[in-house]
């Protein structure tokens, strides 16, 4: 069976691992400064110039990239690549609302399909499977990128997209899909509805791919027991790619990072001071290899681990462990990122205080997220019906902001919890980073 | 019996009871659905001596709206802010009825007649032992009012209720 889907890069030696990411590095701040005057201009700031730029031990000395400069500079502002070069868009949300896009060329796609296939093959697929995609399609990378990787694989792909859960068993059955890939949360709602249809037995898979989210071991226990399949994960962000930046192999202990296309770094979050491996701080990428959107030393606000310890996989790419908490204040429900500021921007805009208070919260394996809102004098009626409008209306107003469904609930004046003056914004009920 | 009368003396805005305003004044009070807090509500009335002649409770899933009719309106919303409530003032008519089977029927009759819509309505009984009063919601209190008044229906003033809940 196949082992690896780029062996010679899969397994290549530290040496030439560096060797790819000095050249890489230096081609691409050479790009960036060329071509990309919101960055050059950050180099300047700090007295960089390509010229000091001789391979990855001068990475330290280039300034970051986080969402924010993403955001001053959309939408075109961090391309090198000009408009009529690139064939995709792919989008995520940003804060306070204003949304990231990233571009991509023809070989930008290949190098993010290329990424996914050999998270395929990692988690045992091969051309003769049949890939059954939940992911959702469109701007959300996780449809397009397990989509493509399965193409390049030459499985059969069945493109799915979320919801629709009768279709999705039915397709699952008769089509014998062998390879799941969608967030956690959706692979155990399906387990579920697949026991209650009593169609266990009619079920071919044998593998899963889930990301997109934060899960726990417990729950990657519960989804290979129920579905009787092995449960991998998968991390990636749409600014440096997509799903595949980095992914699990059979041995299930921490995801491999395509170093022939991204160099990881970990810094202390506060400091920005880069930190050895083994140590715990936020997760940087420099995407060296992508054409039409590379971004230098860009901040995941992600907290994890890195280790080149050997893995009995074979494969020699650093191991990152599943995120274990933010830097910053974003939260993942149901598989999309939202801002605590987007929903505050929403309740402005409804002439609600900012007084609020987010609880997210998993039942049956799926995310929930209730907004409980201060009443306000302005936003009351005698008239029920006027003052469930106006929620409805707040309901709309945070769906189309966060494209999922928030609860909202009306809460009594000053109900909502201070701690030192300060209130407690979020409540994460999930513990999804107990470790 | 319902007496018929033209429409145009109900919608001219010229025509006016009276002269005087008819309606009454409620406080609406915004209650979060959970365990005590109507209880809550009720014991900061009592702490300040405030009678309480209504109550009408309208429920959602989240929240709640407490509707009462009380003796010192100003007196009553000045405590409610005092204490961080949400509350606020609401026109609302209040018909005497006779206390006795048909009244109320007869009453929405009139106005039902006339397509006008009840936004919401409760009723309240006091000492005076033959008569019944319905308190109503309409979107347009005027017009209800003349509609009333016309068909012989009496309508309260604010003043004339307070010397009820006086008796």
């Amino acid at each position: 069976m196949q082992r690896y889907f780029s062996p010679e890069k899969e397994t290549a030696s530290r040496e030439q691992v560096i060797e790819w990411q000095n050249k890489g590095l230096v081609d691409a701040v050479k790009r960036v400064w060329d071509n990309v005057p919101y960055y050059r201009a950050k180099m300047e700031e700090k007295g960089v110039t390509p010229d000091d730029i001789k391979g990855i031990e001068d990475l330290h000395k280039l300034p970051f990239l986080t969402k924010d400069d993403l955001r001053e500079a959309y939408p075109y502002g961090l391309m090198a690549r000009p408009l009529e070069d690139c064939v995709r868009i792919q989008s995520t949300s940003g804060t306070t609302g204003r949304r990231v896009v990233a571009f991509y060329t023809m070989n930008d796609i290949h190098l993010w399909e290329e990424c996914c296939a050999r998270a395929l093959v990692a988690a045992g697929a091969t051309k003769e499977d049949v890939v059954h995609v939940s992911y959702g399609y469109g701007l959300f990378t996780g449809g397009p990128g397990l989509n493509g990787g399965s193409h390049m694989l030459g499985s059969l792909t069945l493109p799915m997209s979320s919801g629709n859960t009768d279709r999705q068993i039915q397709f699952m059955t008769d089509l014998k899909s062998t390879v799941l890939c969608c967030t956690p949360s959706y692979a155990a709602y399906l387990a579920e509805s697949i026991h209650e249809r009593g169609l266990r037995d009619k079920i071919h898979l044998k593998a899963g791919i889930f990301g997109a989210e934060a899960w726990t071991e417990e729950m990657r226990h519960d989804i290979e027991q129920a579905l009787g399949i092995k449960a991998y994960d998968i991390y990636g962000l749409t600014e440096i790619s997509g799903p595949g930046v980095s992914f699990e192999c059979e041995a299930q202990t921490g995801m491999h990072i395509n170093e022939d296309f991204f160099i990881a770094e970990v810094i202390n979050p506060k400091t920005g001071e880069v930190l050895p491996d083994g140590e715990k701080g936020e997760l940087v990428f420099t995407s060296f290899a992508k054409e039409a959107f590379p971004l230098i030393r860009y901040r995941t606000k992600d907290i994890c681990i890195l280790s080149r310890e050997k893995c009995s996989c074979g494969r020699t790419f650093v191991k990152m462990t599943k995120p274990l908490g933010r830097s910053d204040d974003m939260l993942i429900v149901k598989g999309v990122n939202v801002f605590p500021s987007q929903i505050e921007t929403v309740l402005l805009n409804h002439g609600y205080a900012a007084n609020y208070q987010i609880i997210v919260d998993r039942q049956k394996n799926s995310d929930t997220i209730e907004v409980r809102v201060e009443m306000t004098p302005e936003m009351f009626s005698d008239e029920l019906s006027k003052v469930t409008a106006k929620e409805k209306e707040l309901v709309s107003g945070l769906k189309s902001m966060l494209g999922i469904y928030a609860n909202v609930k009306l809460v009594a004046p000053k109900s909502i919890t201070r701690s030192e003056g300060k209130a407690v914004r979020v409540i994460d009920k999930r513990n999804l980073y107990k470790g | 019996m319902i007496l018929m009368i033209p429409d145009t003396v109900i919608q001219n805005p010229a025509y006016e009871v009276k002269g005087n305003d008819m309606t009454t004044k409620q406080i609406s009070v915004f209650l979060e659905n959970k365990p005590g807090t109507l209880a809550e509500f009720c014991k900061v009335l009592q702490k300040n001596n405030i009678d309480m002649r209504a109550l009408c409770v309208a429920d959602a899933m989240d929240f709640g709206i407490a509707r009462v009719i009380v003796d010192d309106v100003y007196e009553t919303v000045t405590v409610l802010k005092d204490e961080g409530y949400i509350c606020q003032i609401t026109k609302v008519l209040t018909v005497e009825m006779k206390d006795e089977p048909g009244a109320l029927s007869d009453i929405l009759a009139i106005l039902g007649d006339k397509g006008i819509n009840l936004e919401y309505t409760y009723a309240f009984l006091t000492r005076q032992r033959d008569k019944a009063y319905l308190v109503i919601k309409v979107a347009d209190n005027k017009a209800a009012a003349n509609l009333l008044e016309a068909h012989g229906v009496k309508v309260i003033c604010q003043d004339e209720l307070e010397k009820i809940f006086g008796d």
